[in-house]
């Protein structure tokens, strides 16, 4: 009996590999044909993973949007702890990637010296840019490159810019008079949408002779509310009970999944409404549909998805794409609720945003 | 054979050699099944096994066909960049399975105590987060000062974090596996402001400053190969835990009160003093691993630092029957699965969480050793069966 079992078992096993490898046989010509002429992206990204509903799966949008209609080939590896990024830009390194496309600071000193090492593959790097070493930084330690990288194009966002309408909107939807905003880590990527938010308050404040607060963040101090990581959303539920308490009715959480846990609070409680960032939460994280007022669109697809087209037509430069509402790099999602007045009016900044006339700063 | 040699009696020589095979036997099934179901779940998902697992093989051992020709390579004009290339894949997987050695021993150690340590995570934050403040703080010091200073900061800062609740277990009798949960949480709140605070580069990245290059293992190649010397110190404190567990008076007591602590307490062992050494030495080990990996790969220390060593670590200690040895096999194992999933997830598109079924596969087989027996009708063995930890209380 017991070795019937084992025959058994490795006869499961041989039939595996078998039937395996038939499928495999049957499409070798084609495949290495076509190999040939297709363009290989990969995507390496940070700890949040591919399903991180931000910058990753943003980038991984634009990557699978190149696949369907660039025809290009991609495909993504997942890092899970640091020591991981290095050797997830290798793998793909080794299997000459035509363009690697890395996601966070994170891998910003680990992208450049993979570029530095290897200089006919191209890169592109979200949320980054080089030069990047401060006057003490230490090439190849502390920061990526001191001077530009030409293999390297950092794909970064003016965020600012849509934030100040979000902020604009939250101040015209307050029946509070307070609105919050609080952040993962104190890092420019984040404060910028925090700045911009303040600063669309602001202006609605001016031009309304209102007085709307903005709590968790003071930009004469450039300082606010973080939560000190990108994951908890414990932390999140705990600062939307906070903000509430002191007054406030409309949050924006910059710390990706954190806010998640804010929304959750906010639908419970029903004392709030969450603004979503990077990519539009009434989509991405639909079972908080009710509770969301809008979305700050930072659209990393559009983004990743140019800069695949860039390196196939072979226009593919190395430097900085700056994202910014002109461009389409960022937008902001439907405001629920709004009156025809009020979305007349975010469409006027809008306009004055990009025409120069409105400072976001 | 010498007629000097007194036979043995071919009854006895079976029982032995079959109860070692029984202790090997079930380990490698629980593998092999793991193995066979992962591959199910790989089918399942629209995917070749063939692929994947040959993915799997070249991604954990290389291609062996390159290592040939690059060896070929080597003898003809002494270029060694093939084979580098070529020995790539497996030293990564010894470069994986490190902090695996070092946080299954910590776990190994507390189970032949009867104490579950499953604070080895935070052990491991505390360990690398003082090797790195010991690395790139101090300063013009030689290597050979350095490194072992830095190395002695983690096992410090570990051993500390492991020793509170065997402090607190001995003295007040609180649970090992709250208060080391517990530890947990803190080690990863004190990193976050650490990391965002007073242990924080220059810049804006909430890391720390990369260490010294004193305090740095040596590594065996250039760049990209991250091989290290961390792999064989792992391998050494294996063996020094066996000594110490298996040929020490000290070992002995452990052991005993693992075993049957109220007997222990009668034979005049002290049960406090081994409870907080016990817990001291494990979570020694688990800032070890944490050490090995800061100083060995990644040079800095940043938020998601580790991928959850410490808590593979209790799978480990089940694998490897809380022996060093099995425990080292076990980290090798691991380390291969681990570190051949990149190649495996970028050839075959199979998400790395395959290895994550496969190895929770493999843990479940082995708790419940019984469905492996029914599986392939093995008889069980009246086997003394090891205690890895105990109820509340006692």
């Amino acid at each position: 009996m017991k070795k019937f079992y084992s025959i058994l078992a490795i006869l499961v096993i041989a039939s595996m590999a078998l039937t395996a490898c038939g499928g495999t046989a049957a499409t070798p010509a084609p495949a290495t044909e076509a190999a040939a002429a297709k363009l290989k992206v990969g995507e390496v990204t940070d700890m949040g993973g591919i399903d991180d509903k931000s910058f990753n799966a943003g980038a991984y949008a634009g990557v699978e949007k190149a696949v369907a209609e660039l025809g290009v080939d991609g495909k993504y590896l997942e890092s899970t702890q640091q020591s991981d990024y290095a050797k997830n830009i290798q793998q793909l390194v080794t299997e000459k990637t035509d363009l690697i496309v890395t996601v966070g600071f994170l891998l910003g000193v680990d992208t450049a010296k993979a570029a530095k090492a290897n200089p006919d593959t191209k890169f592109a790097i979200v949320d980054y840019a080089y030069p990047d070493c401060g006057p003490d930084g230490k090439e190849g330690e502390t920061c990526g490159s001191a001077s530009e990288i030409p293999n390297v194009l950092g794909l970064t966002f003016q965020t600012n810019e849509a934030a100040f309408l979000a902020g604009y909107a939250a101040a015209a939807s307050t029946t509070t008079g307070k609105v919050a905003t609080f952040g993962g880590i104190n890092i420019p990527t984040v404060t910028i949408f925090m700045e911009g938010f303040e600063a669309g308050v602001k202006y609605y404040n001016a031009q309304k002779g209102t007085s709307v607060e903005v709590l968790g963040w003071d930009s004469a101090a450039k300082d606010g509310s973080f939560t000190g990581n990108f994951d908890s959303t414990d932390d999140g539920r705990s600062f939307a009970e906070s903000f509430v308490q002191e007054g406030a009715d409309i949050i924006m959480p910059v710390a990706g999944p954190v806010g998640l846990g804010s929304a959750a609070y906010c639908q419970e409680s029903k004392a709030c409404k969450i603004i979503g960032v990077d990519v539009d939460w009434t989509v991405s994280a639909s079972e908080y549909k009710d509770v969301i007022l809008t979305s700050v669109l930072k659209n990393v697809n559009v983004a990743v998805f140019d800069t695949i087209k860039a390196a196939q037509d072979g226009s593919f430069k190395g430097g900085m794409y700056v994202g910014t509402l002109s461009n389409g790099g960022l937008g902001l999602a439907d405001v629920a609720g709004a009156s025809d007045e009020l979305k007349g009016e975010l469409e006027t900044v809008k306009k004055g945003i990009i025409d120069g006339s409105i400072s976001v700063k | 054979m010498s007629a000097t040699v007194p036979p043995i009696k071919p009854t006895e020589a079976k029982k032995t050699s079959s109860a070692l095979g029984q202790a090997l036997l079930v380990p490698i099934l629980a593998v092999v099944t793991g193995l066979i179901i992962g591959a199910i779940v790989i089918v399942v998902s629209g995917a070749s096994v063939a692929k994947a697992y040959g993915a799997l093989f070249v991604g954990s051992f290389g291609n062996p066909l390159d290592f040939f020709a690059a060896l070929k390579t080597l003898f003809a004009s002494g270029d060694s960049a093939a084979l580098i290339k070529a020995i790539y894949p497996f030293t990564e997987s010894l470069v994986t399975a490190t902090p695996y050695i070092f946080a299954g021993l910590s776990v190994a150690v507390g189970f032949r105590c009867g104490l579950f340590n499953i604070g080895a995570e935070g052990q491991f934050f505390v360990g690398a987060l003082c090797s790195a403040f010991v690395g790139y703080s101090l300063q013009g010091l030689p290597m050979l000062i350095h490194l072992p200073l830095a190395l002695l900061g983690g096992a410090l800062g570990g051993g500390i974090w492991g020793m509170i609740p065997g402090y607190l277990k001995a003295r007040f009798g609180a649970h090992e596996v709250v208060n080391t949960i517990m530890m947990n949480w803190i080690a990863f709140k004190l990193s976050d402001w650490l990391l965002n605070g007073p242990m924080k580069a220059s810049g804006f990245r909430p890391v720390t400053p990369n260490i010294q290059a004193s305090a740095e293992l040596p590594r065996f190649f250039s760049d990209p190969l991250r091989f290290n010397l961390g792999f064989f110190l792992a391998l050494l404190f294996a063996y020094l835990v066996y000594w110490f567990l298996f040929k020490t008076t000290l070992g002995f007591e452990i052991r005993s009160v693992g075993a049957n602590p109220d007997a222990a307490k009668y034979a005049g062992m002290n049960i406090i003093k081994n409870f907080v050494l016990v817990m001291a030495i494990s979570g020694g080990l688990a800032g070890l691993a944490g050490s090995a990996q800061v100083l060995g790969v990644d040079h800095w220390v940043g938020q998601g630092f580790s991928a959850g060593y410490g808590f593979d670590a209790i799978a480990l200690a089940l694998l490897g029957k809380s022996h060093p040895l099995g425990v080292v096999l076990a980290a090798l194992l691991f380390g291969f699965l681990r570190s051949g999933a990149t190649n495996m997830q970028s050839m075959a598109g199979i998400p790395i969480d395959i290895i994550s079924i496969i190895q929770g596969l493999v843990i479940v087989f082995i708790a419940a050793p019984d469905i492996i027996r029914w599986l392939y009708r093995i008889r069980s063995l009246k086997a003394e069966e090891t205690v890895l930890t105990r109820g509340w209380g006692k």
